[in-house]
Order: C-alpha cells, then sequence, then structure tokens
C-alpha cells in the first residue's frame, strides 16, 4: 500500500486530522531536505509535501516564490532533490509528495519520465498545482504507472459537477484550496465547512487543505472538517528565519510541528 | 538567410486558420496550464467571447471606437527612402522589392496594443467586471491598457518590472496621468516575464471583479485566440489596403515577435494565402549564447510558461531562461502558441536581428522616412529592408511598424551614444 493511502488510513482509524508540512527544496540552504524530512516525520508529520522549485510559480505568493527562486540561484536541481530524498528515505516514514509545476514535468522528460524518477528516489505521489482537470490526463495515467498518488486542485470557485470530475482523477487525497488567491500567511482562520461538506458529497477520499494555514488555531479551523492541514509558507519563513539566526533547521521544523500540532482535535466524523 | 520567394513556402495545410480547437491547441501548442482557481473565469471568458463573435452590436460597438477613438484604420505607406536603401543594399540591379509600412504606429497611443484593451475591455463590461488587470514590457500595452479603462470607466492596475519603469519611465508616467496605478515587479529578473507572473498572482485572488487584459497572444486559452482575433484588424485592413494601393496580395509581410501580438494581427488574415511568404523577427539581442537574446523560436524548445504549451527559453532542467534585448517589449523568454505552431507547420519562418542590427534600422527609419520607430518594431524593419533587398524589384513587401519610437529615444541615445548626433 502507498505510504499516503496508509497515512491516511491511520488517520481515518484514529479519528484524528492529520498535517502535511511543505518544505520548499533546497531552501533555506541546498540540502535544507535532508534535515528537515526526518524531523518533520518525526515530530509527526502525515505526509510531507516537498516543493520542487520553479523559476516562474504564478500559484505563490512571495514566501514560496522567493524560497524557490533562491533555491534555484544556489544550484538546486530536480535530480539534485531525487537525490536527497533517496539518501534519507529509510529515516522518513510518512508519505513524501512532490508538488510539482507541468513545466518541470515537461522538460524532465515528460509525465511518464518524471513519474518514474519521482517514484525511484522514494516518493509516494504527486500534486500539480497547475494542471486543471483538462490537462492532467497524461499526469494522472503517469503516476498510477509509477505507483504514485495524483493530486489535482480543488478551488473555491470550482462548480460541484467540476469538483466530482477532478476528484475522479485523483488517488490518494485531493488538494482543497482553502481560500481563493495565493500561497502566503493570513491572519483569519478559513472558514471551509460548506466547501468540505460539498467535497464530501462527491468524493470518499481524503481532503486536504491549504493556502493561508499558519497557526495552530487555523490548523483546528481546518481539521474539524477536512482530514488534513497543509501549511506551507509559515514552515518556509521559520527555517529561513532560522538559518539567518545560526539556529538548526532539523530543531525549528519539529518545534514548529509540535506546535502546530496542538491545533490537532478529534475529529468529528 | 531568408528566401522569401513564394515557391520556398510549403503550400499551407487546408484551412490553417481553423484553430485553436475547442480545447485551446494550436496542433500540439497552447493548452490551458493554469491553477484550478482561474478556470472558472477562463471558461466564463470563453463562453462569453463565443456568444460574442455572433454579436454584431458588439463588434459595431468596437469598429466606431475603431474609428473615432483609435483613427483606424491605420494607412498602409510607401516607404520610398527605406525601398531606395533595399536596391542599394542589392548587388543585383533587378532586385529590391517595393517595402510599405503597415503604420500602426498612428493608432491612438501609439501602438498596436490598443487594438487588443479596448476590444477586451468590453468583454469586461459585459461581463459586469469593473476592475481591469494588465502587465506591460515597454509600458505599451500599459498605456493601452490604462487608456480603455479611462475610456470605458474601469479602474486599472498595471504591473510592470521595476527594470522596465526605469527603461520606459515615460510610459509609466502617461498610465499614472490616464489614471491608472503602476505596480512595480521586484521578483525574479525584473522584466515583463515577473510582470506577467504578479498579474496572474493578482488575479488568482480577484477574479471574481477583475479581468486580466493579457496583452499579447500568449497564456491560457482562450487568450491567445481572442488577443489574435481582436489584432487581426491589422491584417484585414492590410489586405484590403494591398488589393488597393497594388492590386494584389503582398509578397512578403515582416513583423517583429516578442510575445507576438502584432505579428499575429498581420499574419492571421493571410496564413491561408499560400503566395504570401511571412517573416516573424524575433530579438537576437547580444548574440545566440544562452541569456544574451530573447529567442524562443530560434534557439529554444517547447515548454510551458504563463499557461500554454508554445517554444520557450529554458534550461535543461526546465527553469525560464534570463532573457536579454535592448527593446523592453521582446524582452520575454515565451511567444504565443500559434506562431509555434505557424513555424512547425512552416507557415511562418522565424528569424532574429541582434541588438546592433535593430538600432542601425531605428535611425534608418528616422531618417529615411522621418519615422521614429519603436525598438522593438526597428528589428522588423531591419530584416524587411534586408528581405526586400534580395526580392525581385516589382514585388511588394510589407512590414508591420507596430509601434512609434518617442518611449524610446533616451534609452536608443544611450545605446547608440554619438552616433545620434553624427548622421551616421
Amino acid at each position: 500500500m502507498n505510504r499516503i493511502d496508509t497515512a491516511f488510513a491511520r488517520l481515518k482509524e484514529s479519528g484524528t486530522g492529520g498535517l502535511m508540512p511543505f518544505v520548499c527544496a533546497g531552501a533555506p540552504t541546498t540540502d535544507a531536505l535532508v534535515k528537515v524530512l526526518p524531523a518533520l516525520s518525526e515530530a509527526g508529520a502525515s505526509v510531507i509535501e516537498i516543493g520542487i522549485p520553479f523559476s516562474d510559480p504564478i500559484a505563490d505568493g512571495p514566501v514560496i516564490a522567493a524560497a524557490m527562486h533562491d533555491a534555484i540561484q544556489r544550484g538546486i536541481t530536480p535530480g539534485a532533490i531525487f537525490e536527497q530524498v533517496r539518501s534519507v528515505r529509510d529515516r522518513v516514514d510518512c508519505g513524501l509528495v512532490a508538488m510539482v509545476s507541468v513545466s518541470l514535468v515537461h522538460a524532465q522528460g515528460g509525465p511518464a519520465g518524471f513519474a518514474a524518477k519521482a517514484r525511484d528516489a522514494g516518493f509516494d505521489g504527486c500534486i500539480f498545482p497547475d494542471a486543471p482537470l483538462e490537462e492532467s490526463a497524461e499526469l494522472g495515467a503517469a503516476c498510477k504507472d509509477a505507483g504514485l498518488t495524483c493530486s489535482l486542485l480543488i478551488a473555491p470557485t470550482t462548480p460541484e459537477a467540476r469538483a466530482k470530475a477532478i476528484a475522479e482523477a485523483c488517488s490518494g487525497f485531493v488538494y482543497m484550496l482553502a481560500r481563493a488567491g495565493i500561497t502566503g500567511e493570513q491572519k483569519d482562520a478559513p472558514e471551509i465547512e460548506a466547501r468540505v461538506q460539498l467535497l464530501r458529497r462527491v468524493t470518499r477520499l481524503p481532503i486536504a487543505c491549504g493556502f493561508g494555514i499558519s497557526t495552530p488555531d487555523h490548523v483546528r479551523a481546518v481539521v474539524q472538517h477536512a482530514d488534513a492541514a497543509i501549511v506551507g509558507t509559515a514552515l518556509v519563513r521559520r527555517l529561513e528565519a532560522a538559518q539567518k539566526q545560526g539556529q538548526p533547521l532539523a530543531a525549528e521544523a519539529e518545534s514548529f510541528l509540535t506546535e502546530l500540532s496542538t491545533g490537532l482535535v478529534p475529529m468529528r466524523l | 538567410m531568408i528566401q522569401p520567394s513564394p515557391s520556398s513556402v510549403p503550400a499551407p495545410t487546408p484551412r490553417l486558420s481553423a484553430v485553436p480547437d475547442d480545447r485551446g491547441r494550436f496542433g500540439q501548442f497552447g493548452g490551458t496550464y493554469v491553477p484550478e482557481t482561474l478556470v472558472a473565469a477562463l471558461r466564463q471568458l470563453e463562453d462569453l467571447y463565443i456568444q460574442v463573435r455572433q454579436d454584431n452590436q458588439f463588434w459595431d460597438r468596437l469598429a466606431d471606437l475603431n474609428r473615432s477613438f483609435v483613427g483606424r484604420p491605420t494607412p498602409l505607406y510607401q516607404a520610398r527612402g527605406l525601398s531606395r536603401r533595399a536596391r542599394a543594399m542589392s548587388k543585383d540591379k533587378d532586385l529590391g522589392a517595393a517595402i510599405w509600412l503597415k503604420r500602426e504606429d498612428l493608432a491612438h497611443t501609439g501602438a498596436h496594443k490598443i487594438n487588443n484593451t479596448l476590444g477586451q475591455g468590453l468583454l469586461a463590461k459585459k461581463m459586469g467586471k469593473k476592475r481591469i488587470i494588465a502587465e506591460t514590457g515597454a509600458g505599451q500595452h500599459g498605456v493601452a491598457s490604462a487608456t480603455a479603462a479611462a475610456q470605458l470607466g474601469l479602474k486599472c492596475d498595471v504591473y510592470m518590472g521595476s527594470e522596465d519603469v526605469r527603461r520606459q519611465n515615460l510610459n509609466v508616467i502617461r498610465m499614472q496621468m490616464l489614471g491608472a496605478r503602476v505596480i512595480p515587479v521586484d521578483s525574479g529578473s525584473r522584466t515583463l516575464k515577473d510582470a506577467t507572473n504578479e498579474a496572474m498572482r493578482d488575479w488568482m485572488g480577484s477574479v471574481e471583479h477583475t479581468h486580466y487584459i493579457i496583452g499579447s497572444v500568449v497564456g491560457p486559452h482562450p487568450f491567445p485566440m481572442i488577443v489574435r482575433d481582436f489584432q487581426s484588424v491589422i491584417g484585414r485592413e492590410t489586405k484590403a489596403q494591398a488589393l488597393r494601393h497594388f492590386g494584389r496580395m503582398p509578397d512578403a509581410i515582416v513583423a517583429c515577435v516578442g510575445g507576438g501580438s502584432n505579428a499575429a494581427g498581420i499574419f492571421y488574415p493571410f496564413v491561408d494565402e499560400a503566395m504570401v511568404a511571412m517573416i516573424g523577427v524575433e530579438a537576437g539581442g547580444r548574440d545566440p549564447q544562452p541569456g544574451q537574446h530573447a529567442a524562443p523560436l530560434s534557439h529554444g524548445k517547447p515548454g510551458i510558461l504563463h499557461g500554454s504549451l508554445s517554444y520557450v527559453l529554458q534550461n535543461e532542467h526546465g527553469q525560464t531562461a534570463d532573457v536579454h534585448s535592448c527593446s523592453a517589449g521582446l524582452d520575454y523568454p515565451g511567444v504565443g502558441p500559434e506562431h509555434s505552431y505557424w513555424k512547425d507547420s512552416g507557415r511562418v519562418r522565424y528569424t532574429a536581428v541582434t541588438d546592433e542590427e535593430a538600432l542601425d534600422a531605428f535611425l534608418w527609419c528616422a531618417r529615411d522616412e522621418g519615422i521614429i520607430p519603436a525598438l522593438e518594431t526597428a528589428h522588423a524593419v531591419a530584416m524587411g529592408v534586408r528581405i526586400a533587398s534580395e526580392m525581385p524589384k516589382e514585388t511588394n513587401l510589407v512590414i508591420n511598424l507596430s509601434g512609434r519610437g518617442d518611449k524610446d529615444v533616451s534609452e536608443a541615445a544611450r545605446l547608440l551614444g554619438d552616433r545620434v548626433e553624427s548622421g551616421s
């Protein structure tokens, strides 16, 4: 069984929500993944989302976009990321999902080539943030062939019938956007109850919810309804700050995840 | 070297103009590679546009604005000075085509960009959206968007790379005078590509009340089609004017290509006319080395940027490459998907002109004709004169004079140095 499926099955069994931290590969240092992945896994992440840096990420706000830009300047490449993931895979229990632009997939030999390389490195699934349903058939098939899950985005603007079709093209989990707009920290917790109810009507897949989730309170608000909360920008920023202050990245990742975990409450099913 | 003789152009497959398909594909190119958040807005735009295509009232209103506000039709002007220069360049006395200029520089705001912004501004109003956003490189699309917004009573925000804010300050002031807000973009290379990223990010969060007027034939479907259609007024006028002035189709048409909207506008009405040779001219920059030019059709390969699959300049990992051009409007690593389709089908030849050649042609056009062209346009002039010098005397070559060069005079003076005064 795929580690992502296992992770969500475990959450369901225990009746708790899960945390899906997002890290930008190559940030704040070239080999940060090697330190951060085991720490996040140890601290109880269900699945870790690893952002493959792209020069023009249009769904990302200034913090992640800058982290990606800086990581590319430092010389991070998809090949180096695969190598780093491979090197720590035996110390990381949780699921690993690659968040990757179709621009990079296309340049890395297309969906089949990319999926095979990702699987060999130890990834369990992919999220394609800029592939809407219409452009996703080949990506989904390639993931399936490689034994990877494939998650597409469902937005607040997505009508129900379309959400159903998107969910049918997904495996592992669906990625529900908590808000319109781009990634980045927000003051208020998102209102997601109605959207989650709508999605529950159209799919039995677990629902992971992200964009603008940055505090334990936000996490609490999300996992009351969805299966997992995705926290990206806040973690990326915390790791950057730790690096600037000369603090160890592993300890910072672990302490932030522990802090976020206080927002996990038993799910009301 | 370009051989524009009609026989060298492969016969087009039937109805090369019958694109895109309903998935937004021009052959393999195009598509809709955007986050799901934008899909609803793109659908809304596509549905509306399909209705509008049949709506005579819409097109009458646009035609009226084009006539009374933009000053269309723009002239097709016989460029005797540049024609003389072409004849002088040719070795054979029987060579040297007559050069004609399609005077988009005379359109209101000084470039072809207004053709698109008025059309899309009217679409925005029909959708009930009260705010428009735009990206701009040279500032011409920003000025045209600000102008359409003022004319149609819309709010307008324009994203512009901070490097371009510096290079094209006159246009920044024009936009502000027209009531638009100019938002400098400091991320990435601080040019057109990054301004486009920021405009898309804005749209992700504002999509319900904002329309994004993309400035070229790029981006996700249906933008490449819509922008092409609004710009095709250039080619339709050229066709009618060619028949009036010299009694037949042009033998060759030359246009500069950044994103490719002026070129698409003049080429599209001719793509099914196999006898008309068409040449797109990209920014060759300093040299063909990576990072030194902005010529994806000449030196790039297919990839995905800003929502569609097209030729793009990227490194082996898929990261968008740095680009360079003396012209801010051509300084873009991608190109519209229909151009990629025309390139691969062999219908249009794409070539590149260096900064230096473009600067020469900038002065030729100014001094031979009394027309200061945009630096973008100067690329087309350079190639147009060269090609005309290799064509038979009784043939006609049309250069799309896509914009006037007032915005470029300080940048050109800086690059030309002493040559501005020397008269050479």
